[in-house]
């Protein structure tokens, strides 16, 4: 059998694989569904492939050749964040790989200095800082519970981390809908027919480059589901439903809620799931030290 | 120093002893880092006579001085640490005996290394920055005779302080800091410059009266002033050393500049930036956490320590949010220094052996990439002629050099896997295992969110490319490129070989005092090596765009972009556009949060004062 | 076979049009016709798009706007006039301002003429659009073939 050791780099690489194709899936799923919710029949569900296809056949064309730079390394550490997640690494290293993956993009707006993508950079920034706090409580929790920051660890262990973590999920659950740049949420870039400021962060990337930035949103989606699947490790099957049901929640919110101002997204992510999140863990410590 | 009066004879003298002192950091690195602690006795006799002698002259000087500009409160303070320490030799020092005067152990070392050798980069650096400095302020009188004096003096008394075993010794060296940072903050002699001078010196003189009465207590305790030895103080358990552990710590504080006394530091701001970068980033406020890292083990436990960390973690999260708000580059740098220093104190305070770790791993870090900055920001304002964080959009194409250097120092400040994030990263999982962690971790996720967002906005600022600009950074000295280039390289070097640091100096010293000490598993050191070697690789992809880009203006909506940020706009007219970053003065006002953060620590310091009071009784 | 076809993003502009044809665009996107299940998006960025929808004759002030944000999309491109005002002025041919049809300005691959043009044709006028896409795809990968072979060839 494969020697023990071997595993994560498989699992890494397995992951590096295939995570695109499950997220180009995922966000077919997401156009359809959307498309009958809006009373339309949406396009195929290879769609995304084919966009993404279409995108390398364009010619390359930027405003500042750094963008080039850019761009490679947030898919780069991306798919390195999510490799690390997958292969069983440390929780907060996975978190700050990918905050580091999401400031290159940051950077990459910025750089080409034109007044979309530099608002949209900003906004961009507001949403990393909106939702980081809860995703470091997130894996403090996860660690008070199962006592480890290793996904490898938290994955396998048998105790239903989701009755310890009921507010850190629901606070995860709000951060989410930043993260995946849906309504009320969308403030920084969005998916098409939901343009503000042209198209944000990534208004002045084109062909390939928007290519790239594609399939890192697919690594990431791919990572952000799988934190949804570590609040219910202990059960796959109930774990995927979970997940299902938890998107299916989102593309609702989308087409439900209409994009709010900066401070209110602000504020939501940091006072609203920040509370719910320390209450929880508040109440987690309190247990654990009255009741060894 | 005081004596080379030309130019380049001073430079010379700089240069020299800027090497020297280099060296000798790192023999006394390379002989001491294997023996543990050593002890040194020295006779304390004439020295300790001779410092009386200096620190009454000292606080006559001061006394007249603040007489003459009529500042009441530094007056009063001077007054009383004066009565103190007559009070304080008359009553009790002919009875004191102590022995070992002298120690090194590797903390010592590591401060002794920053204070050697960052200390004499920024020496090197002055020379050049000085003469730039008074060529663009013909106004100011040129002292810069007594500037290099001073500075070097402050680089002897950093070095006395860490290897000081007498806290006697400590203290007079403690005050010679105040003081040189005194007058070097009032170097430009503007009434700016001159009431922030004694803003600093008031409050740290407060520092200093916390320190004479902490020496007063330990010797009405201990006559014969063996408790005045600190390595025997720091063994003699906590019910005698907590009273002067929590008094020193308060000096500390003041001198580390965390809330509610943090205005002194970013009043500090006007000196000339190798005054910023020395003092007021890398050595002299680290004076302060040195000490309250000293006092750590005494601390771990107490209702007192944990106080201590509460301010220093206020400070954390309210100095990064004010950060958010400013555009003055180097008051963002102060409040990332008061933050940061926060954080080191916050791991201090709560002081079990793991925290331990990570302060002195913050410390070393958030030294060398700080005096990076501030020295990168000098240089920028020399060529630029702004401190503006808004005058310095697209410096990579300006000052292409520096730009890329103030890149790996942000880098450094906030990004994975530079130092910064792996000691942050390392004191979460440090805190979570400790005593009421939970604030702790709460304020590192908020406030190290704040902290990613006014770098990242600085680094948008500067790596954004506007077109047609002239390249300004050819006349910048060879020094200043030496000592811009040996940080840059300092930044990264030790976030390659820190591990190494860790084994070889903090965790034997950790080890000593706690019977146990803590390391980064193998596996993560490994993923973060990998990841720095990635992110070092990665800019070559830069060769590979060459052929097959097309290029073309940024998207105006489809207005022609003439040149640099100029587009047709309606009517024909040309118009030129703006973009600055958000500051959001409403959320993050620095008005606003300093009240609440001063009030905050004002009633956390009132509290442990109570408490310690009650301790004595 | 290429993936163009599959996926073209639009970039709808309105050079000084009457906005009858811009309303028929918009109604093509609309769930009644719904374009978007044959992968196509209407995006608001020359950046991103691959097929140009101009509408209206243009004017001596959006002449310098159109010609930009043409040279901002990436090759391959389409260009489609909407409306007779976009293919030679339509009924404001006459005017002081109007310059008389895009093709004065940048080169039009595909016209669809009508006042105003119907969601159908508008439809019709893009699928043709994307015929002519491939070519110019295929056109493009043969000649980066043809210029590494030089290359190749001159060593």
């Amino acid at each position: 059998m494969i020697p023990e050791y071997l595993m994560p780099f498989i699992k890494a690489f397995l992951y590096i694989l295939l995570a695109p194709v499950v997220g180009g899936l995922i966000a077919g799923i997401d156009r359809r569904v959307t498309a009958r919710m809006q009373g339309r029949v949406g396009p195929p569900l290879l769609q995304p492939f084919y966009d993404l296809a279409k995108l390398f056949e364009k010619e390359n064309l930027v405003v500042t050749a750094s963008q080039n730079f850019f761009v490679l390394s947030y898919l780069v550490f991306m798919a390195v964040a999510g490799a690390l997640f997958f292969s069983g690494g440390d929780m907060l290293l996975v978190i700050f790989a990918f905050t580091l993956s999401h400031i290159f993009l940051v950077l990459g707006a910025y750089a080409s200095y034109s007044p979309y993508s530099h608002v949209g950079a900003e906004r961009e920034l507001l949403q990393i800082i909106s939702y980081e706090p809860m995703i470091i409580l997130t894996a403090v929790g996860m660690y008070m519970v199962t006592r480890s920051f290793f996904v490898s660890t938290i994955v396998t262990s048998n105790i239903p981390i989701i009755l310890y973590l009921p507010g850190v999920f629901i606070g995860y659950l709000i951060v989410l809908t930043i993260k995946l740049r849906k309504s009320p949420f969308d403030l920084s870039t969005s998916h098409h027919a939901h343009q503000e400021l042209v198209k944000g962060v990534t208004t002045d990337f084109g062909g390939p480059n928007l290519g790239k930035i594609e399939i890192a949103h697919w690594y990431e989606y791919v990572f952000l589901l799988g934190v949804v699947w570590l609040f219910f490790a202990w059960n796959p099957l109930i774990a995927i439903v979970a997940i299902i049901i938890a998107y299916f929640i989102e593309i609702l919110i989308d087409n439900t809620f209409a994009r709010v101002k900066w401070q209110l997204m602000l504020r939501s992510a940091w006072i609203i799931a920040g509370t719910l999140g320390l209450v929880n863990l508040g109440v987690l410590y309190y247990l654990r030290m009255v009741v060894p | 120093m005081l004596v080379g009066r030309k130019d380049s004879e001073r430079k010379a003298i700089v240069q020299i002893s800027a090497v020297a002192i280099g060296i000798v950091s790192l023999l006394v690195l390379i002989f001491g880092y294997d023996k543990g602690t050593l002890i040194f006795s020295v006779n304390p006799e004439p020295v300790s006579q001779i410092m009386f002698f200096i620190e009454l002259v000292l606080a006559g000087y001061i006394l007249y001085l603040g007489i003459r500009h009529r500042k009441l409160l530094t007056v009063f303070l001077i007054l009383f640490q004066a009565c103190l320490l007559l009070y304080f030799e008359l009553g009790f020092s002919r009875n004191l005996h102590i022995g070992n005067n002298l120690f090194l152990d590797q903390f010592s070392l590591i401060m002794a290394l920053i204070a050697g050798i960052i200390g004499s980069l920024i020496c090197v650096y002055a020379v050049g920055y000085m003469e730039t400095y008074h060529d663009h302020h013909k106004e100011i009188r040129d002292r810069r005779s007594l500037f290099f004096g001073i500075l070097f003096i402050f680089i002897s008394a950093m070095f006395g302080l860490v290897f000081s075993n007498n806290l006697l010794w400590v203290f007079f060296f403690w005050e010679i800091t105040t003081i040189c940072s005194f007058l070097l903050i009032g170097y430009s002699q503007s009434e700016e410059a001159t009431n922030n001078s004694f803003l600093a010196l008031s409050m740290n003189l407060l520092g200093g009266v916390a320190f004479m009465a902490a020496l007063i207590y330990l010797a009405i305790v201990d006559p014969t002033g063996q408790l005045l030895g600190l390595n025997y103080l720091l063994s003699s358990g906590k019910a005698v050393a907590l009273v002067p552990a929590v008094l020193i710590c308060f000096a500390g504080i003041t001198k580390a500049a965390l809330m509610p006394f943090s205005s002194w530091l970013v009043g500090a701001m006007v000196a000339p930036t190798p005054v910023s970068a020395l003092l007021h980033s890398s050595t002299m406020v680290k004076a302060g956490v040195y000490i309250i890292i000293r006092f750590a083990p005494v601390l771990s436990g107490t209702t007192e320590g944990l106080i201590i960390a509460l301010v220093g973690g206020t400070t954390f999260a309210l100095a990064s949010f004010i950060a958010i708000s400013q555009n003055n580059a180097k008051k963002v740098l102060a409040y990332s220094t008061i933050a940061n220093l926060g954080l080191i104190v916050a791991c201090a305070g709560v002081g079990t052996y793991n925290l331990m770790w990570v302060a002195i791993l913050l410390l070393i870090f958030h030294a060398i990439a700080k005096s990076l900055m501030f020295l990168c920001v000098g240089t920028v304002e020399h060529r630029i002629g702004s401190r503006n964080i808004e005058d310095m959009g697209g410096l990579i194409v300006r000052m292409p050099k520096i730009a890329i250097m103030m890149f790996i120092g942000m880098a450094g400040m906030f990004l994975a896997p530079f130092g910064m994030v792996i000691s942050k990263w390392a004191a979460i999982e440090a805190f979570i295992m400790a005593p009421v962690g939970l604030i702790f971790i709460a304020i590192l996720a908020f406030g190290g969110s704040a902290t990613v967002f006014f770098w990242s906005k600085w680094m948008g600022k500067i790596i954004s490319v506007m077109r047609d600009q002239p390249v300004i950074e050819d006349t910048i000295k060879k020094e200043k490129w030496a000592v811009l280039y040996i940080l840059t390289g300092l930044v990264v070097i030790v976030c390659l070989i820190f591990p190494l640091i860790s084994s070889i100096l903090i965790e034997p010293f950790v080890l000593n005092i706690y019977g146990q000490t803590t390391r980064l598993s193998q596996a993560n050191l490994s993923i973060m090596l990998m990841m720095l070697c990635l992110l070092m690789i990665m800019p070559l992809s830069l060769l590979f765009y060459r052929k097959g880009t097309k290029y073309a203006p940024p998207y105006m909506a489809g207005r022609p972009v003439e040149g640099h940020m100029r587009f047709a706009g309606s009517m024909g007219v040309s118009r030129e556009l703006e973009l600055s970053n958000y500051y959001m003065t409403s959320l993050f006002g620095e008005e606003r949060l300093f009240m609440v953060g001063t009030s905050l620590c004002w009633a956390l310091l009132l509290f442990a004062g109570i408490l310690l009071v009650g301790v004595i009784l | 076979m290429t993936y163009l076809k599959k996926s073209p993003w639009l970039l709808h502009y309105d050079a000084s049009s009457c906005n009858g044809c811009d309303i028929e665009v918009l109604a093509s996107l609309t769930p009644l016709y719904d374009i978007e299940r044959f992968g196509i998006i209407n995006t608001g960025n020359p950046k991103h798009a691959d097929i140009f929808l101009v509408t209206g004759g243009v004017n001596v002030q959006n002449k310098q706007v159109l010609i930009n944000t043409y040279e901002q999309i990436p090759e391959p491109k389409v260009v489609i006039a909407i409306g007779i005002c976009a293919t030679s002025g339509g009924i404001y041919r006459e005017c002081y301002n109007i310059l008389g049809g895009i093709d004065k300005i940048i080169p039009v691959d595909v016209y669809v003429p009508g006042c105003a043009a119907r969601p159908e044709s508008i439809i019709d006028g893009v699928v043709t659009a994307l015929g002519i896409l491939e070519q110019k795809r295929l056109a493009m990968k043969t000649k980066t073939e043809t210029k590494m072979v030089k290359a190749g060839d001159a060593r």
